[in-house]
């Protein structure tokens, strides 16, 4: 973001920021497999929603399409994507190929990420790569984009235009160094944020006073990254077993006190109230809502929230 | 010093089902030290084959022999000769992984068979208790990170900082047994006021020193010249 007038990728998600739009992001996980219709009912339930949807890279480590397929599907379907990419399965030379590939195909808006440890995926015999972590990547993505080099030096045969994202979890430890990467991701090249899910309000209203003390929000576009929670159980679950999430017992006790047919409604009723919250945040440039397998909700979430129609 | 754990009883003995004379050999070095591989392993090893064998009615000889180091020639030297001259038709070590190389490479036709399996270099914790604290990368970087080391010590080698599974200073792929290696580096930096490093990007990292180079080896010129 050091210079707001030029664009960077010309991505539909760079427009929006730059001209000062509150931004909308999903998420749309790609099938466990070549189902492309699956894909495409995705596709139609959030299209004309958000300004982006994320296109998740192996998420969790259990094998899906690869981000850039799907990105490519929703590329020519009309709807924009942010690839995700994780260094986890690809060292520099298939990362740089990825991105090749990735902007080849249409795809202009990327975000890096180190990715989850295979221990929790569906392969956990798998051996991991990690060859970079996801603070090199944005600058080995930066260096081709900006100076027209691979990480060795050698020149790119035409460029590539792609506006870079990294992730941020505020609710991780150490707390105090939790800014400080991000002020590191940001000077490795990334050009908006999506944080994780928060629940913990106080928790990222301080995260973002420090960002903002640290001037890190006039650099990057912080997006923050909402859950709805479908049922007490799942408050639970993740406040349980996600490392570096941790849902108020405030939260959990309001959804248990709603009878079962009745605790998806208020789980989005939680959620339009926290993008209410975030909206009040100074530094905040956007949401990214990640309604996981229930993107079937996307256009209803977005309407409530007065997000329509997307600018 | 290099750890490594037994292999399962059934699978050593597997290896052993079609020889007679089977001669086991222990090394005094690091396997001795986290009690995988030394003196009183062999023994416990070779009296459980020959009870284990002699409950399936076959009278296998097995023979006993620890030597005090197995990476080095002039200890090794022996068991060569003894393999020869005690007619052994196959040989179980309970060295590290370089150990059982070093024997194949000079077994001729006798076959050798790892009795453990390597796991890491690390230190002894406390009593019994043995952790991995290098990753032999041929390039050590533990100058940045207050001399703790992320190549072998984060679950995803991370060079700049914990991941989003740090919490409570424990590492999310095993927090009941794993320390976050950044809340230690951390911690540590900050004990030595040396908290600003941290600000620092780390580059990606050269891994033509470690094993993805290539074999490696080394050769130390003073004393190499005088072969």
């Amino acid at each position: 973001m050091s210079d707001k007038s030029v664009m960077k990728s010309g991505s539909n998600l760079e427009r929006v920021l730059t001209s000062g739009h509150f931004a909308v992001t999903c998420e749309c996980g790609p099938p466990k497999g070549a189902d492309v219709e699956h894909l495409q009912k995705k596709i139609e339930l959030i299209r004309g929603c958000v300004d982006a949807a994320n296109v998740t890279d192996n998420q969790t480590a259990v094998v899906r399409m690869s981000s850039i397929a799907a990105g490519a599907i929703m590329v020519r379907s009309g709807v924009e994507p942010v690839m995700q990419m994780v260094t986890r399965d690809r060292n520099r030379i298939a990362a740089q190929s990825d991105i090749f590939g990735a902007y080849a195909l249409g795809i202009r808006n990327m975000l890096c990420l180190t990715g989850d440890h295979q221990i929790f995926g569906n392969h956990p015999m798998a051996k991991n790569v990690f060859d970079l972590d996801s603070i090199q990547l944005l600058d080995v993505v930066r260096t081709i984009r900006d100076k027209g080099t691979v990480n060795c030096g050698d020149p790119v045969e035409g460029g590539i235009r792609m506006f870079l994202g990294a992730a941020a979890n505020p609710f991780a430890d150490p707390f105090e160094f939790r800014v400080i990467r991000l002020a590191k991701k940001i000077r490795a090249g990334a050009d908006f944020i999506q944080t994780q899910c928060i629940y913990d309000m106080g928790r990222f209203r301080e995260f973002m006073k420090m960002a903002c003390d640290m001037g890190l929000d006039g650099q990057c576009y912080i997006l923050a990254g909402l859950t709805p929670l479908k049922s007490a159980g799942m408050a639970a679950y993740m406040n349980k077993n996600v490392s570096g999430i941790s849902v108020p017992d405030e939260i959990i006790n309001r959804i248990r006190g709603v009878p079962k047919g009745n605790q998806a409604e208020e789980g989005i009723n939680i959620l339009l109230e926290q993008i209410g919250q975030v909206r009040e945040i100074r530094g905040v440039a956007g949401v990214h809502i990640m309604a996981i397998e229930w993107e079937e909700r996307i256009r209803e979430i977005t309407e409530r929230a007065g997000f329509l129609p997307r600018p | 010093m290099i750890v490594a754990d037994p292999k399962p009883f059934g699978q050593v003995k597997g290896y052993l089902e079609n020889f007679e004379r089977i001669l086991i050999v222990g090394c005094g070095a690091c396997t001795t030290v986290c009690l995988a591989g030394g003196e009183a392993e062999v023994r416990l090893l070779a009296s459980g084959m020959r009870i284990a064998f002699g409950r399936d009615g076959q009278s296998k000889t097995i023979l006993e022999d620890c030597v005090q180091r197995q990476c080095d020639v002039e200890f090794v030297l022996p068991v060569l000769s003894r393999v020869d001259n005690e007619k052994i038709d196959a040989v179980v070590t309970i060295a590290c992984g370089v150990g059982v190389n070093f024997l194949a490479d000079r077994l001729g036709k006798t076959p050798v068979f790892p009795g453990l399996n390597t796991t890491f270099y690390g230190a002894g914790m406390e009593p019994g208790l043995w952790a991995e604290m290098c990753a032999g990368c041929g390039e050590c970087m533990t100058a940045l990170t207050g001399g703790i080391c992320p190549v072998a010590r984060c679950s995803k080698h991370l060079l700049n900082g914990p991941c989003g599974g740090s919490e409570k200073g424990k590492c999310e792929v095993d927090p009941a047994n794993i320390d976050c290696v950044w809340q230690l580096i951390y911690d540590r930096l900050k004990r030595l006021g040396r908290l600003d490093d941290l600000q620092n990007i780390i580059a990606p990292k050269d891994w033509r020193t470690a094993a993805d180079g290539g074999v490696r080896r080394t050769i130390r010129e003073h004393l190499y010249k005088l072969r």
